[in-house]
């Protein structure tokens, strides 16, 4: 596989920053878009701008009819039995809120449990507390074992037997690069009536995801973390649960008929979705999905993995200390260290005056961070343009941040 | 030298007292005290104050977080103390112009290795963050200060 050729399609990857080429190591936090997806959203601008579902005139029929195509593509990109488990979002952080607003209000009542992982992102645990508050219900959260950083499974069969009604686990973590066995955990809750939702904000359009074998009943992802538009994302829900559910929000779109006092409302997907929808982003993020599908998504798994472990061995390998976080195999795209001595914010403004763009914080992972006794990590995080000459250029410049803080 | 473009920003007083800063510990006479926190980086600091009516006698700080906020918080104990509160709130506006600007105004001494700082968006709030412990130690809110709350 030639992925020079696919670093070609992405206009951006020819930048300078600080005079320097740049190397984009922030993929976990976003990723750059490729050619297709922005002639995509110029092209539904100049052509086929309209609302959605509410106009007779031509280009209402062709925005209406690129959005709903985006979702009949959303529903194969994830194997879904039908488009109407396919709810547009925002993002990841939407979905997961929709369905602790939606599903939560409606089926959890007080002493119940929700069951989280600690490697969970904010927005995987957030929602749930404030869920919590409003509902009396308590979070529970499966353990993480130190820096190694997988799940603790060894006891799972007791977690799940709490009164757990929900298990909402990541796919893969932001910060760590722990790839989760989500098929199997799905499967154990499922045993015991439990639902699950599964956050593939890290792994959607990083390898291919299949909703039937996964056997999840929420799946939520973010468009511009896999090559498209930002302020889109797509929240899947299995088709009988989605029907138990009210409203997320109230307003155009998502009703069937509305009187002063009274209204009734649409089925799934369209009750979910109150309001204008971000038309262009849906039609966008449909090119991206072709456009990752024409690469393959397990050709896109396999390089990912690759420059995950070929970045752990460098980084590893380094002179002086250096402190690595996540799985040392089978890990994803990401690794987060801190090299002794120096801050990770020190290392991510030294990095970016060479042209590497990395992340330095808590990556949204606060207790999980606290967990581990730290307060923040740096975080390279690669995608398909990603090359090991760029994590070559990474250590090399670790090497001079070593240097130059004296350590 | 490596990383000339650098030198700005982690010119090497910033560098030494980052990596020995001055007044670490806590402080026994301490008549006051304030917390400074980044929730952005997690970056969190505590100073130590023994006031004699208008005049800071002693200051120290606890804390952990980036390269600048350590240095700033170390330089910052040095300046301080000796000074009456309105000289300390008068210095504070000077500090908080220069690494927003980059202008110096006034005599700041040892502060305006800070000045190059305000070349580094991200970075201003590392350097600003123990000052405003210090005002919140001052006006005796007492309250910890969090750089999401301030205007910057």
């Amino acid at each position: 596989m030639d992925w020079s050729h696919s670093r070609a399609d992405f206009p951006i990857l020819n930048e300078r920053v600080h005079g320097q080429p740049l190397i984009y190591f922030d993929n976990a936090a976003t990723t750059q878009k490729p050619r297709v997806v922005l002639d995509r959203l110029r092209s539904y601008y100049e052509h086929e701008n309209a609302n959605v579902h509410r106009g007779i005139h031509e280009l209402s029929n062709r925005a209406t009819a690129g959005f709903e195509a985006a979702r009949a593509r959303a529903a194969q990109f994830l194997n879904a039995r039908s488009a109407d488990e396919i709810i547009f979002t925002r993002g990841t952080t939407e979905g997961i809120n929709l369905v602790a607003a939606a599903w939560g209000s409606k089926h959890l009542q007080p002493g119940d449990k929700i069951l989280l992982t600690e490697m969970e992102h904010h927005s995987n645990i957030v929602p749930w507390q404030l869920l919590a508050a409003r509902t009396g219900a308590e979070l529970l959260f499966l353990p993480v074992t130190g820096d190694i950083g997988l799940l603790d499974l060894t006891r799972l069969d007791e977690w799940l037997t709490k009164g757990v009604k929900l298990f909402a686990m990541t796919h893969i973590s932001n910060s760590l690069g722990t790839i989760n066995p989500v098929i199997e955990l799905c499967a154990r809750a499922r045993r015991m009536g439990i639902h699950t939702l599964v956050d593939a904000a890290q792994s959607a359009g990083h390898r291919p995801l299949d909703v039937q074998e996964i056997g999840c009943d929420f799946l939520a992802f973010s468009g511009h973390k896999m090559c498209g538009p930002t302020g889109i994302g797509v929240l899947y829900g299995r088709q009988e649960i989605l029907e138990t559910m009210p409203p997320y929000q109230g307003g155009g779109e998502m009703i069937l008929s509305v009187s002063f006092q009274k209204s009734t409302w649409k089925n799934p997907p369209h009750r979910f979705e109150a309001g204008t929808p971000d038309i262009s982003g849906a039609v966008g993020l449909h090119a991206a999905m072709d456009y990752l599908d024409a690469i393959g998504r397990q050709k896109i798994a396999e390089h990912d993995q690759e420059l995950g472990a070929y970045a752990n061995e460098k980084l590893a390998g380094m002179k002086g200390g250096i402190r690595l976080f996540g799985p040392h195999i089978g890990r994803a795209g990401v690794v987060s260290f801190l090299l002794e001595g120096v801050h990770a914010h020190d290392v991510v403004t030294v990095a970016d005056q060479r042209g590497v763009a990395l992340r330095g914080g808590h990556h949204c992972n606060q207790p999980l961070m606290h967990k581990l006794g730290v307060e923040s990590t740096a975080r390279a995080s690669f995608y398909f343009y990603n090359t090991k000459q760029e994590i070559d250029r990474l250590v090399e410049v670790l090497g001079e941040i070593q240097k130059f803080f004296g350590v | 030298m490596m990383f000339d473009d650098l030198s700005d920003l982690y010119q090497q007083v910033i560098l030494d007292h980052c990596k020995h800063p001055r007044n670490f510990h806590e402080l026994p006479t301490a008549t006051c005290s304030a917390q400074g926190r980044n929730p952005l980086c997690g970056d969190q600091l505590k100073l130590f104050l023994a006031l004699d009516g208008e005049v800071i006698k002693d200051i120290s700080f606890l804390g952990s977080g980036c390269c600048i906020s350590k240095a700033s918080a170390s330089l910052l104990t040095d300046s301080v103390k000796g000074k009456t509160k309105a000289e300390v709130l008068s210095l504070f506006e000077q500090v908080h112009e220069m690494v927003t600007s980059g202008e110096v105004k006034g005599d700041v001494g040892k502060l305006a290795v800070f000045a190059g700082v305000h070349k580094f968006p991200a970075r201003v709030k590392c350097a600003i963050l123990a000052w405003h412990a210090l005002k919140s130690a001052l006006s005796g809110a007492g309250e910890p200060v969090s750089t999401e709350t301030e205007e910057m």
